[in-house]
């Protein structure tokens, strides 16, 4: 079974589709070793991140295990994920100093 | 020594150059159109053109300076013809001065006022330069271990397949690379920012780890101050095509691509380093701006990693583009040097386009031109702190 998605850290909430896939489809990837399939409601270009889970307006979106944005919107499980719908967190830099 | 070396041209500092060039250095933009006729006309010579070093409040006048004889200075230049127009914040002979105190390599200098105009100049110019290719020409290489091999690290034109493979595959380079005692830079703090804390983590002290989250926070301050917003440039509507939607997002898979081992030094812009290993400088997420900085820090070579394509190049120092969207690299192969497609496609590791990566560098060390060098590409952008006066 051939994937066509990517997971880049197991506390990740949304796969990088390695192909354009169309609603119904279904998209495989790995975590680990262990084969994931989620099946995509809409189309998602290449490149693009699909939602592992039916994310709330405000929820934090985490790739490569890490904060890249959160929610514009109530985004559901499968569906898109892009620049339209999630946005960057002004950085919180005092915290992040070695006293 | 390790086991790879290459064939460079040992400067009389000391330092290894990749390549053999003649420098026609123009002092400011009114410079640029003679230095471009003059290289033209001579065999072994390159140009730059260059669009400020005038009408500049002191700290741009301060980087354009550290520009130039970054430029003049770097190994892979032999010498350097300056031409300058006469009325300039820093004229041909200041400039000249100042770049030999900083190295011995041959540098001549002229201004167009001086010499009653661009013709006359040119003449000049070309008869110099053409002494100093004829001279170059009879420098012999030597064998040099990889260690003395500085490699500027760069992204542009980015896409999701950036952060998953063309930039991890090239982190594995830099780590393979830092490992036999080379060095490596990393710049284009603008996009550490959301992956800062991430990067800061490879810190070889408690010092740099601070440096790192101040640069970021700097940065965010700096365009504050004139009420500017990077997330408002950051991603690129380009990079939003291609799947990165925050500047977080980008910044994660920048990081990447310097790999991941210790942090030995952070840079300011344009500035040459003092330690071995993995380095990092503060410079703009302009590709071109970011690759001009390295250069002038003493870059022999740069690997530029892209997903939407790019065709830039610099004349001082080759310019090795990679990428690992297929469509790209074979819509656009004219201009891309490696496909790394196989990562995304799972039919090779990271590690394994890592290691042959490292060939590829080798080669490009030895005199193997890349595309945008045969094709005479000579893009510089040199970063400003606030408007021309």
């Amino acid at each position: 079974m051939r994937f066509n998605a990517l997971l880049m850290d197991d506390n990740d909430n949304v796969v990088t589709c390695v192909e354009e896939v169309s609603a119904g489809q279904e998209v495989i990837y790995y975590r680990g070793d262990q084969i994931c399939k989620i099946q995509v409601k809409e189309m998602v270009p290449y490149c693009h991140k699909i939602a592992l889970k039916t994310f709330e307006e405000g929820d934090e979106v985490v790739k490569y295990g890490e904060l890249i944005g959160k929610t514009l919107q109530k985004i559901e499980e499968g569906c898109w994920v892009s620049d339209k719908n999630i946005f960057s967190v002004p950085r919180d830099y005092s915290s992040e100093y070695i006293k | 020594m390790s086991d790879m070396q290459f064939w460079g041209y040992r400067r009389k500092e000391g330092r290894a150059g990749i390549r053999n060039h003649v420098l026609i250095l123009p002092t400011c933009a009114c410079g640029s159109e003679s230095s471009r006729i003059v290289a033209s006309q001579v065999k072994g010579a390159v140009n730059i053109v260059f669009n400020t070093g005038c009408s500049d409040v002191a700290a741009n006048t301060a980087m354009s300076q550290k520009v130039l004889t970054g430029f003049a200075c770097n190994p892979n230049v032999y010498g350097v013809v300056i031409i300058g127009l006469g009325c300039e914040t820093v004229p041909h002979a200041k400039l000249r001065e100042k770049i030999q105190g900083m190295t011995s390599k041959p540098v001549v200098s002229f201004g167009i006022q001086e010499e009653g105009g661009t013709l006359k100049t040119i003449e000049k110019a070309v008869r110099a330069a053409r002494d100093m290719a004829a001279e170059a020409a009879m420098q012999q290489k030597e064998l040099f271990d990889i260690s003395e091999l500085l490699l500027g690290i760069e992204c542009g034109g980015s896409d999701a397949t950036s952060g998953i493979a063309s930039n991890p595959a090239v982190g594995e380079l830099s780590d393979l690379l830092v490992d036999l005692g080379a060095s490596t830079i990393m710049s284009e703090s603008i996009e550490w920012i959301g992956g800062e804390h991430v990067l800061a983590k490879r810190a070889s002290s408690p010092e740099i780890h601070n440096q790192i989250i101040k640069v970021c926070e700097d940065y965010e301050e700096h365009l504050k101050a004139a009420g500017q917003d990077c997330r408002a440039g950051q991603p690129t509507p380009g990079n939003k095509l291609g799947g990165l939607s925050t500047l977080d997002e980008k910044s994660l898979g920048c990081i990447r691509k310097g790999g991941t081992r210790p942090i030995m030094e952070v840079l300011e812009q344009a500035e040459r380093p003092t330690k071995a290993g993995a380095i990092v400088m503060d410079t703009a997420g302009y590709d071109i701006s970011s690759v001009t900085s390295m250069v002038a820090g003493g870059c022999n070579a740069v690997i530029f990693t892209t997903g939407r394509g790019t065709c830039t190049g610099n004349a001082i120092t080759p310019v090795l583009k990679v990428t690992a969207n297929k469509h790209t690299y074979q819509w656009m192969e004219d201009n891309m040097d490696i496909d790394l497609s196989e990562i995304v496609d799972g039919t090779k590791s990271i590690k394994q386009m890592g290691k042959e990566m490292l060939k590829d560098i080798q080669d490009i060390c030895n005199g193997k031109m890349t595309k945008a060098e045969v094709y005479g590409f000579s893009d510089i952008a040199v970063d400003h702190v606030c408007r021309y006066v």
